[in-house]
């Protein structure tokens, strides 16, 4: 292959990336897998995962988990639902692995956050909301208490 | 002073998709259409508002911009990463419904940010990603 063959297979690969990412963003509630996510871009769960990291920095299982834990702050920030009511909601089938990942991300338990429920956001643009909200990628969070 | 936002820029990388979007999917007016070299401007904008426009241009006659920049920048538009817009509407979720018949690529349905607004999102054909807000 010429090099600009080369390069616009490498931007149509990439492309596809995106919609997988997208497709985590626009589903992450239903009961999404890496292999599902795999089958619906044509290529093997294991491709797909190595693809994904080279090109986002993360695994697709993880950006899939942040998005969860993501909307999960948001509706235990709400306060109306119950700790087993938002892992579902948000499309994690198992309590304890939402839980593990949720106090790897946000720094403590679920529950203990739903019982603070940072009104942190109140008179903030929601600009700004969306950024200082978002779990931190790629790191754990910092112990609670330490920032 | 009496400043008004005239025009942003957003990449391109297939004018025919891009005018299929910006015009026939999200309803904007072409302004204008320059071609030099096979390669095109496109001004877009919405109906009724000739103050405020979209120019969308080819990455690839970005003067100053290196060869390794283009690549990278190319790489970006592609992976989803390097440009956005948002956009406003008084009927997001009938906006959600017609671009959504368009075969527009949709990253999130209208949904109650937990920041107060209701908003929808979707893929431009270059990778932009186009957020369209609730207007109160």
């Amino acid at each position: 292959m010429t090099r600009t063959a080369v390069e616009a297979q490498r931007l149509r690969d990439l492309a596809l990336l995106r919609r997988v990412r997208d497709r985590i963003d626009r589903e992450y509630a239903q009961p999404l897998d890496v292999e599902g996510l795999a089958r619906g871009a044509h290529m093997s769960a294991g491709h797909l995962s190595r693809q994904f990291r080279l090109a986002y920095g993360e695994s697709p299982y993880g950006y899939l988990m942040t998005r969860r834990i993501e909307r999960a702050m948001a509706l235990l920030r709400r306060g109306d639902l119950s700790v087993t009511e938002v892992c579902f909601e948000v499309g994690c089938s198992s309590l304890g692995t939402f839980t593990t990942r949720f106090t790897e991300l946000v720094g403590m338990p679920p529950g203990a956050y739903r019982r603070r429920r940072p009104g942190a956001t109140e008179g903030m643009l929601p600009c700004v909301a969306r950024q200082v909200t978002k779990p931190i990628r790629n790191r754990e969070a910092p112990v609670a208490g330490r920032n | 002073m009496n400043i008004t936002i005239h025009s942003s820029m957003l990449p391109h990388d297939d004018p025919d998709a891009t005018l299929a979007f910006y015009r026939d999917a999200l309803g904007f007016e072409v302004r204008g259409d320059v071609e030099y070299g096979g390669m095109h401007w496109i001004t877009v904008g919405p109906p009724g508002q000739p103050d405020t426009a979209i120019v969308l241009y080819p990455l690839a006659a970005t003067p100053g911009v290196t060869e390794d920049e283009r690549h990278t920048i190319a790489e970006m538009m592609a992976k989803g990463t390097f440009a956005s817009i948002n956009l406003a509407t008084t009927d997001v979720d009938g906006t959600f419904e017609r671009l959504e018949a368009s075969d527009a690529e949709v990253v999130q349905e209208p949904t109650d940010q937990p920041y107060g607004l209701r908003d929808c999102a979707f893929r431009d054909p270059a990778g932009n990603l186009v957020r369209i807000q609730q207007k109160s």
